[in-house]
């Protein structure tokens, strides 16, 4: 991953389901010409989000050995806009894994309290949906066409290890009882960032 | 389970529908999933993904479209062609293609247009029906 646009992981449960939060505020600059006056989140940076959160868990399943890349969106789908202050939850699910590629569904949805906007009254207290995206990745050194990549993991760095702070059971970091505990999470190493 | 050779069409063509985001009436027997429907490398790979999900069973991705395996083999090809050797190897490998008009003119450029939407049917048929 050549920049992070998650926040940080709340939920992880190995091979099948993860829940990333990001929190949108007006200082991210592109909201100030997207649009003047108007500032929204742009819907490709939330298929970035589910991106980010879904590729780092499909890369979890081979302990971040594999160079997960995007490969195809199947399906995204928006129902409301994003604006500054909004707390988004991106939630991704694997549906399918196999040694060349991975296929994964999710929702993203605003934390209720997390705006004051309220335009889906229909739902009353729950999240609001804003959005489903189903993805697939790619497995780089399975690909179909024999292409030779190079050895180094240049998607999985030592970047994503703070997104996982509190998701990891892990003596420096995070809640020691935490119910993850019994995952082995095989991060990258630390402190080495690829060039993008 | 059996199935009917149309009941079978019928849920292929949903899982194209869905993988290549294109129309039911795009979706004859005949057409062929790179050239007509447009399929790319990864879409192969959905196509297994949503199959396999589909009809409730295994579909290993080499054996549905075993293209790679040849091509990369010398003694398969030879000046663009498949040889004798190689004809005879796919034979073997896709049961499920009708190989009659590529063996008139065996080059590799034209391997694609076996991909067609029959051969995942014939595929899928010969597997639950073969019983």
């Amino acid at each position: 991953m050549r920049w992070i646009w998650i926040d940080k992981f709340v939920e992880f449960e190995s091979g099948r389901r993860a829940v990333a939060v990001k929190n949108v505020t007006l200082s991210e600059e592109h909201l100030h010409d997207h649009f003047p006056g108007f500032p929204v989140m742009p819907e490709c940076l939330m298929i970035e989000a589910m991106a980010q959160t879904a590729g780092i868990l499909v890369g979890q399943t081979s302990n971040f050995q594999e160079k997960v890349v995007l490969a195809k969106i199947n399906k995204a789908v928006f129902f409301d806009y994003v604006t500054p202050g909004d707390s988004l939850r991106i939630e991704a699910r694997i549906e399918t894994v196999s040694p060349e590629a991975a296929g994964t569904s999710g929702r993203i949805t605003r934390a209720v309290g997390s705006g004051s906007r309220t335009h889906n009254s229909a739902i009353g207290d729950l999240d609001q949906l804003i959005a489903e995206i189903d993805l697939m990745f790619s497995h780089l050194d399975h690909n179909l066409a024999g292409k030779k990549f190079p050895e180094e993991n240049f998607v999985f760095t030592g970047a994503i290890t703070s997104l996982l702070r509190d998701v990891v059971p892990d003596g420096r970091q995070g809640d020691p009882g935490s119910q993850t505990q019994s995952i082995v999470f095989g991060l990258p190493p630390q402190g080495r960032e690829s060039q993008g | 389970m059996t199935m009917s050779r149309d009941e079978v069409f019928q849920k292929v063509r949903g899982v194209l529908v869905d993988a290549l985001g294109v129309d039911d009436d795009e979706i004859t027997a005949e057409a062929t999933l790179m050239g007509d429907l447009g399929a790319e490398s990864i879409d192969f790979l959905d196509i297994v993904f949503r199959l396999e999900k589909a009809f409730g069973m295994k579909v290993p991705r080499e054996e549905l479209f075993p293209a790679e395996g040849l091509l990369n083999n010398p003694e398969l090809i030879s000046g663009g062609k498949l040889t004798d050797k190689g004809l005879s190897e796919l034979r073997q490998r896709v049961p499920h293609m009708d190989l009659t008009e590529f063996e008139k003119d065996p080059s590799i450029n034209k391997i694609a247009d076996l991909f067609t939407v029959n051969a995942i049917v014939n595929y899928v048929d010969s597997k639950i029906n073969a019983t």
